[in-house]
């Protein structure tokens, strides 16, 4: 177990710069989700702290040591890769005891690692297949036990469950949140799914075009996201914004919307007068009341299960609300909704938040 | 998508046909010689070898036992009696005691011959030949006999060619001399090109790029054109004419492709794979090794079938860098050259040589084709 510290890392691929200079503490046996859009760096930083890539600039230490330079064998992490990667020629037990077997591990001790790891992922009655005779639930799983026999430094994962279905995909997360609480291990998971994201990460760090844009566990970057874009990636269904521009006075403020709607906040500081801004919601804070201040138009209902959401247009703006009440399974033309003040996020013109 | 995937061409009974031709087209000469090994030089020069799986009719001459040793007097007569088979009975149709007309009678009837002078002779092979003092002296009388002879084969030529045969007619020097080329020929560019083939595949240095055209140009580049420097440069270091030459050679001539094949076939493999075996721990020469060579195991043996079938016919390259003046190292390809010289007629002794050549490739084949077909097809298909 130990930390890894991130500092001023870049990555180059001949002149396209794609990771601006990252920086990322990582405490012992903390559990680090690395999230964004796709071609948002979030691999390519894993990558580099695996030893797979080179890293342009910038430090990389594990356990205090510096890595930048050392090749991936020599830095005791293991990784769980998106296709598994299993040895296609080994069983099962042979795939699990590959990296103990190159360290010269002797044999009883290998046995009792595969054995202990195999029993904790319910692995033992396949130890003697072959990967191709394996689902990929189970294939998913042998991947996990090959990381967990040797006990390293660090576990990454890259977007280990996206080959997997929705319902084997919800099971395996929470056996990796287990086998977290278990093992303690530090580890770094990389995904584009925001629910992987939320459920399993001590902290979260959200990532875009190379950029680290917000670092904070789950309920900071959902109730406080730091801009526009950790706004708009965290959350489902995504938060409403409406642009408009902000006008305060007297120690009022409202945010104006392109047909002059004024949308009445509490004065934010860091926010010009006269100056763009976007106000956001999410769908779930969203007021349905009879007396509600504002009109919106109906445009699309789609139930869920679980909820409800209301596409509606507000002034012309698309907006979208995610309420539990069935009564609005068959609403009317139009409805009355409210803003509550304690719910609403306000960004200035470059998209971050003001307070 | 349906509708192109799913029908059939119209030219599909061309392609049909085509492949029963090409079929045909090789297999015809073969089991020509094959059959043809196993008959004797009379049987080839008086049938063709498609006659030789069916009883044949066959004009047969026999002569009755002699009768100053066999005559037997019955009577005022004179009685020769025997049996002109001898123990190995014949399908007889019909018969003759003249060379005029051989097939006058048919079996068991009884031919005149003039004064009283009669022959029978039975379906068995058994005759009596009956007359006077006079007419049952001399030579013994002469039997035409047109009978169905079944398929008869023989090893004679394998064992001429393969253990007994003096000289030039015996092969199996230069059998044992075609594999201790062979073999090293084989495996040596292997390892070499494996080696070589990971690394232009997994491993970054500067200039891999260009090696690897390099390699693809040095592809179309006819090993005829490098015999004479390459012999010249191996008679100034002192290797000379022999085995040594022989292989380094053939590694030589078949190194681009090997390379070329099995780094095309080892760029497939996942990426993740090698990745986690790097972060497993492993070493490049474990990667390569313990996942790659195994991996590899299909692209290995197909290019395996390929250099053997190349260096065990190769005539060229055995005759320029191996074969010297005392021909103690000659191969079986050179061998059988020189038999069209000094057997040239002796087609039984020829077809039995080249089958002698064949047979190993067409047992390596045969055990190896599938890695053949997946070899070939593999990376063009996942």
């Amino acid at each position: 177990m130990a930390s890894i510290d991130v500092q001023g890392v870049r990555k180059n691929y001949g002149d396209v710069e794609v990771l601006h200079g990252v920086d990322l503490t990582i405490r012992d046996g903390e559990f680090i989700v690395l999230v964004g859009p796709s071609g948002c760096g979030k691999s390519t930083l894993l990558r580099m702290i695996a030893g797979l890539e080179e890293v342009t600039g910038g430090d990389i230490h594990i356990a205090g040591k510096h890595v930048n330079h050392l090749a991936p064998k020599d830095r005791d992490i293991a990784m769980v890769f998106q296709s598994y990667a299993l040895y296609p020629h080994m069983s099962v037990a042979d795939n699990m005891s590959y990296s103990l077997r190159l360290r010269k591990t002797p044999k009883e001790k290998i046995a009792s690692a595969v054995g202990a790891a195999a029993a904790k992922l319910g692995l033992d009655p396949l130890l003697e297949r072959r990967p191709k005779a394996l689902s990929g639930g189970q294939r998913q799983r042998v991947a996990m036990g090959r990381a967990i026999v040797r006990q390293p430094k660090a576990f990454l994962f890259d977007e280990p469950l996206s080959n997997l279905d929705a319902r084997l995909r919800e099971q395996m997360r929470a056996e990796i949140k287990k086998m977290h609480g278990d093992l303690g291990a530090t580890s770094i998971y990389v995904t584009h799914d925001q629910i992987e994201a939320m459920t399993l990460a001590d902290r979260i760090v959200a990532m875009h075009a190379g950029v680290v844009q917000q670092i904070g566990s789950p309920l900071d970057l959902y109730d406080r996201p730091a801009n526009l874009f950790v706004a708009g990636f965290i959350g489902s269904p995504g938060m409403n914004f409406l642009e408009g521009t902000y006008h305060s006075g007297d120690g009022k403020a409202d945010i104006r919307l392109s047909d002059g709607t004024a949308i009445p906040i509490r004065p934010r500081e860091g926010l010009r007068d006269g100056y763009a801004a976007t106000l956001g919601i999410r769908p779930e804070h969203v007021e349905l009341k009879e007396d509600g201040s504002w009109q919106a138009d109906v445009e699309l209902v789609e139930p869920t299960g679980l909820g409800i959401i209301l596409h509606l247009s507000i002034h012309g703006q698309s907006f979208k609300i995610f309420t539990a009440d069935r009564a609005v399974l068959s609403p009317p033309p139009s409805l009355q909704v409210n803003f509550p003040e304690e719910h609403l996020h306000v960004f200035d013109e470059d998209g971050n938040r003001a307070d | 998508m349906a509708r192109i995937a799913g029908k059939k061409s119209r030219l599909t009974w061309a392609v049909h046909i085509s492949v029963a031709l090409l079929v045909v087209a090789w297999l015809f000469p073969t089991v020509g010689l094959f059959v043809s090994s196993f008959r004797t030089a009379d049987q080839i020069s008086g049938s063709g070898w498609w006659a030789a799986l069916f009883p044949a009719e066959q004009n047969e001459v026999y002569r009755t036992g002699d009768p100053d040793d066999d005559r037997v007097a019955v009577g005022d007569m004179f009685e020769v009696k025997g049996n002109i088979f001898e123990g190995e009975p014949r399908n007889i149709s019909s018969w003759g005691v003249s060379s005029r007309d051989v097939s006058a009678f048919a079996p068991g009837e009884t031919a005149d011959m003039g004064d009283g002078e009669t022959l029978t002779l039975a379906d068995d092979g058994a005759y009596v030949w009956r007359g006077t003092d006079d007419q049952i002296s001399g030579r013994g009388q002469r039997i035409f006999v047109t009978a169905l002879v079944p398929p008869k084969f023989s090893l004679e030529n394998y064992r001429t060619i393969l253990f007994s045969g003096t000289g030039q007619d015996n092969m199996a020097k230069a059998f044992f001399n075609t594999l201790t080329v062979t073999i090293p020929a084989t495996i040596i560019p292997i390892v070499v090109a494996a080696f070589a083939a990971y690394a232009l595949a997994w491993m970054e240095f500067p200039g891999r790029a260009l090696l690897i055209a390099a390699i693809v140009g040095l592809l179309v580049v006819p090993l005829q054109l490098a015999l004479i420097p390459l012999l010249r440069l191996h008679l100034a270091i002192g290797i000379g004419k022999g085995y040594m030459g022989v292989w380094l050679a053939h590694t030589a001539f078949g190194m681009p492709l090997a390379i070329y094949l099995l780094r095309n076939y080892m760029v497939g493999l996942p990426r993740d794979i090698i990745e986690n075996a790097k972060v497993d721990g492993a070493t490049d020469f474990q990667i390569f090794t313990r996942i790659i060579v195994p991996l590899s195991f299909p692209a290995l043996a197909s290019f395996a079938i390929f250099q053997f079938l190349w260096t065990w016919n190769d005539l060229l390259v055995a005759k320029v860098f191996l074969i010297d003046a005392t021909g103690s190292t000659t191969v079986m390809t050179n061998q059988i050259v020189e038999l069209l010289g000094t057997r040239g007629g002796n087609w039984e002794i020829l077809a039995t040589a080249a089958f002698v050549s064949i047979a190993v490739p067409l047992a390596v084949f045969f055990a190896m084709q599938r890695y053949l077909v997946r070899g070939l097809l593999a990376g063009s298909v996942k």
